[in-house]
């Protein structure tokens, strides 16, 4: 029987029954998330090789991120990979999506779709025919060969100022049709009245662009860019595959960094430092970009 | 509850959990070798050890690899049915990321195919999780069975250390050498005959590039194959004893001396003269020797473990040689070293049961085996029967270069992290980033810091 006095609380009283029903959640979650991010954490202040007994060391496996030139420029790499994987994929969607918003054009579900394709593949499969793509004989060079640029034909992988784009350019495709969908449902959502206001004073599609369509879909774009830019700091099946850090180390980026010294060289403590970091790094900057987004739209 | 003391409360959890975690060191203080078996009281009849389950993990999972592995186990199935195979395979790399955390482990497989290397089995052996074969070498007469220029392969102190010496960790199955391949073809359609010493290598070099095509391909995506073109160079320069001492990481040689600062000039000046294929660095290995196989270049530099492939693809077209040295009856000298160890785990329940398995896919009968499969066998090499052509050039290649003892291991045998060092250091030097000294100064300060470290 259920008590009376209990039927006229509100939902969730008293609280301490509330956390009772958080309790199987939470156990999964500290589990498989709180467990795994702690024993990290700790990890990190151990010089410790996996196999044998871990040596405290404090801070000094975050002293040689900030002093190793390796992997200082592994997350510089990093950085530049933001711009392909997010800042680029954001201009070409706003501007598709308002085109195929605007166009209201027949078998828009068909072009949603393959604008869309490219997030249904496993990104290791994506990696493995960008490769084929990007080599010497690959279909790149036989097209440029095609057009008559045979002096741009070049092994683009291994090229040292191009193997970083190259690799940042599958970014863009990968990440472009994720953020149009985003965007497309953002438009659809935007009241055909604006856009008559717009027009009643004289606004030509540009204008309409900047003053209706931007400012309506901040918000997709605070979320687009967040996710875009955590894709591209946490690259690493992309890098492992084509290039594997090469040529050199040009293309080196954290996750890779994390995976190569806790699997090959057999420093778990230095990886599990490196992994932190990162994870603050793209905590903060996922941070600053809602916080942005938020203000924007406060204003 | 106002806001502070849940603040409170929570700091107070979160100071608690993060205490309790810095006061357990992460990995277990493994610092006791495990307890050893003598030789006389190995049980050497598998037959006699009862019921038995060895779980093996190795990593033959390729054409010949894997029908080698298949047959040896039936056979060994077949002779000793108390013993049951469990057997375990994935690919070198798959192999080499989980073997660390499967050792560590409580119920570890008992035979592991593992690395030679000190990244993988010298750091299995510093923690104490595989068993010296010694007593068992003794007592199945593997010293005997094996040269000692291929059990220094697995060999290392039992505190890890040192490399090339000390006790036995694990025995390999088949052994490997990197020479010249070269399409009879090509060089006969430029009018050169095969190279008898590296003089008349590098004079054939210019003659084929004056033909309009770059002589030599190489696939440099991985990094790791212009170890091989390096190590190959390297030989003709630099005497056996300091590659040695240099890739097995011993202390005492150095990277800066003329004869390395030449074997690098040599690389820079052929990259120069354009005798590798446009974007090797770019290229990914396969597709490289694929397209030697097709008809692309003269040469390729390159190892043993190509030779099926090739012949299946070339057939009499294709010839292998040691790299020629600077007469043509110098000693061979060449890049090499035996195929993946199989070793017994510290924890194993059945280590006699383990050795009289490594001892049945190692014995006389199982080099036949290898041979019959398209393998190359590390021992009894030069006595096994095998087809004319290219199998019989590398098996002779490989039977002539062990018994002058003239093989040298890898270069990225040397530290931990030299693989990367070098790796990425050949790159560097292969697309000018970097001149021949700097390249050795790298090598340097990583074999160096090492053996310094290492003591």
């Amino acid at each position: 029987m259920r008590s009376p006095r209990r039927t006229g609380s509100p939902p969730g009283e008293p609280r301490r029954i509330a956390y009772l029903y958080l309790l199987p959640g939470f156990l999964v979650y500290a589990a498989f998330l709180l467990y795994p991010l702690l024993r990290s954490v700790q990890l990190s202040f151990y010089d410790w090789d996996g196999l044998t007994l871990g040596r405290w060391i404090g801070f000094a496996n975050y002293r040689e991120i900030v002093s190793d030139e390796g992997l200082r420029a592994a997350f510089g790499h990093a950085l530049v990979l933001i711009v392909f994987f997010a800042v680029v994929p954001v201009c070409v969607g706003l501007v598709l999506a308002s085109i195929l918003n605007r166009a209201k054009v027949r078998g828009l579900p068909f072009f949603r779709t393959v604008v869309f394709l490219p997030q249904v593949v496993a990104m290791v499969v994506v990696a493995v025919a960008w490769r084929r793509v990007y080599a010497p004989d690959g279909s790149l060079n036989a097209l440029l060969g095609a057009l008559g640029l045979d002096s741009l034909q070049r092994g683009w992988l291994g090229d040292y100022a191009l193997a970083l784009p190259a690799v940042g350019f599958v970014g863009t495709w990968f990440e472009t049709g994720l953020v149009t969908v985003l965007l497309l449902a953002g438009m659809s959502r935007i009241s055909g009245d604006l856009y008559e206001a717009a027009r009643l004073d004289g606004a030509g599609p540009v204008r309409e662009f900047f003053a209706v369509t931007l400012p309506s879909v901040r918000g997709e774009i605070a979320v687009a860019s967040t996710l875009t830019v955590i894709a591209a700091l946490r690259t690493f099946d992309l890098v492992y595959v084509t290039t594997g850090g090469g040529p050199g180390t040009s293309t080196s980026v954290p996750s890779y960094e994390v995976y190569h010294r806790a699997f090959e060289l057999g420093r778990v403590g230095s990886a599990a430092a490196v992994g932190v970091t990162l994870t603050v790094v793209i905590l903060a900057i996922s941070l600053l970009i809602n916080w942005i987004g938020d203000r924007e739209a406060a204003s | 509850m106002s806001r502070s003391p849940r603040l409170l409360l929570t700091a107070g959890v979160l100071a608690t959990a993060l205490a309790t975690l810095a006061a357990c060191a992460p990995g277990s203080d493994t610092s006791a070798p495990p307890p050893q078996a003598t030789a006389s009281s190995v049980q050497t009849d598998a037959s006699k050890l009862g019921d038995v389950t060895l779980v093996v993990w190795d990593q033959e999972v390729r054409g010949g690899q894997a029908a080698q592995m298949e047959e040896l186990n039936k056979a060994f199935q077949a002779k000793y049915p108390n013993i049951k195979l469990k057997r375990v395979s994935r690919s070198f790399d798959d192999l080499k990321t989980t073997l660390r955390l499967a050792l560590s482990g409580n119920e570890p497989p008992d035979v592991v195919e593992a690395n030679n290397g000190r990244s993988d089995m010298g750091e299995f052996v510093k923690a104490n999780q595989l068993i010296p074969l010694d007593p068992y070498a003794t007592a199945y007469g593997w010293d005997k069975r094996y040269p000692a220029s291929v059990r220094q392969y697995s060999s290392y102190s039992p505190d890890g250390k040192t490399f090339g010496q000390g006790n036995l960790y694990g025995l390999p199955q088949v052994g490997e050498v990197v020479g010249v391949y070269y399409s009879k073809k090509k060089l006969a359609a430029a009018g050169v005959e095969a190279p008898k010493t590296w003089d008349e290598f590098e004079a054939s070099l210019v003659t084929l590039k004056g033909k309009g095509e770059p002589p030599l391909v190489l696939g440099n995506l991985e990094k790791w194959p212009a170890i091989h073109v390096f190590g190959t160079v390297q030989g003709r320069t630099t005497p056996a004893d300091s590659i040695k001492q240099l890739a097995f990481g011993q202390k005492g040689a150095s990277w800066k001396t003329p004869e390395n600062v030449k074997a690098a000039q040599t690389l820079t000046d052929w990259v120069t003269k354009g005798y590798f294929n446009e974007g090797f660095n770019g290229q990914d290995y396969d597709p490289a020797w694929q397209s030697f196989s097709k008809g692309k270049g003269s040469y390729l530099i390159a190892g043993t473990w190509l030779q099926a492939d090739l012949q299946k693809a070339m057939g009499d077209d294709v010839g292998f040689m040691v790299p020629p040295g600077t007469s043509a009856d110098a000693k061979p000298l060449a890049t090499g070293g035996t195929g993946l160890p199989f070793a017994i785990t510290a924890k194993s329940k059945h280590p006699e049961a383990a050795a009289a398995y490594i001892n049945f896919i190692t014995s006389k009968d199982a080099m036949g085996t290898l041979a019959k499969t398209g393998n190359l066998p590390v021992a009894d090499t030069a006595a096994q029967q095998v087809t004319p052509g290219l199998q019989q050039d590398v098996f002779t290649a490989f039977g002539k270069t062990v018994e002058a003892d003239g093989l040298v291991p890898y270069l990225d045998y040397a530290t931990p992290t030299m693989y990367d060092t070098i790796g990425a250091a050949l790159q560097d030097l292969l697309a000018k980033k970097a001149t021949p000294d700097q390249f050795l100064d790298r090598l340097e300060k990583d074999y160096s810091a090492f053996a310094a470290k290492n003591g």
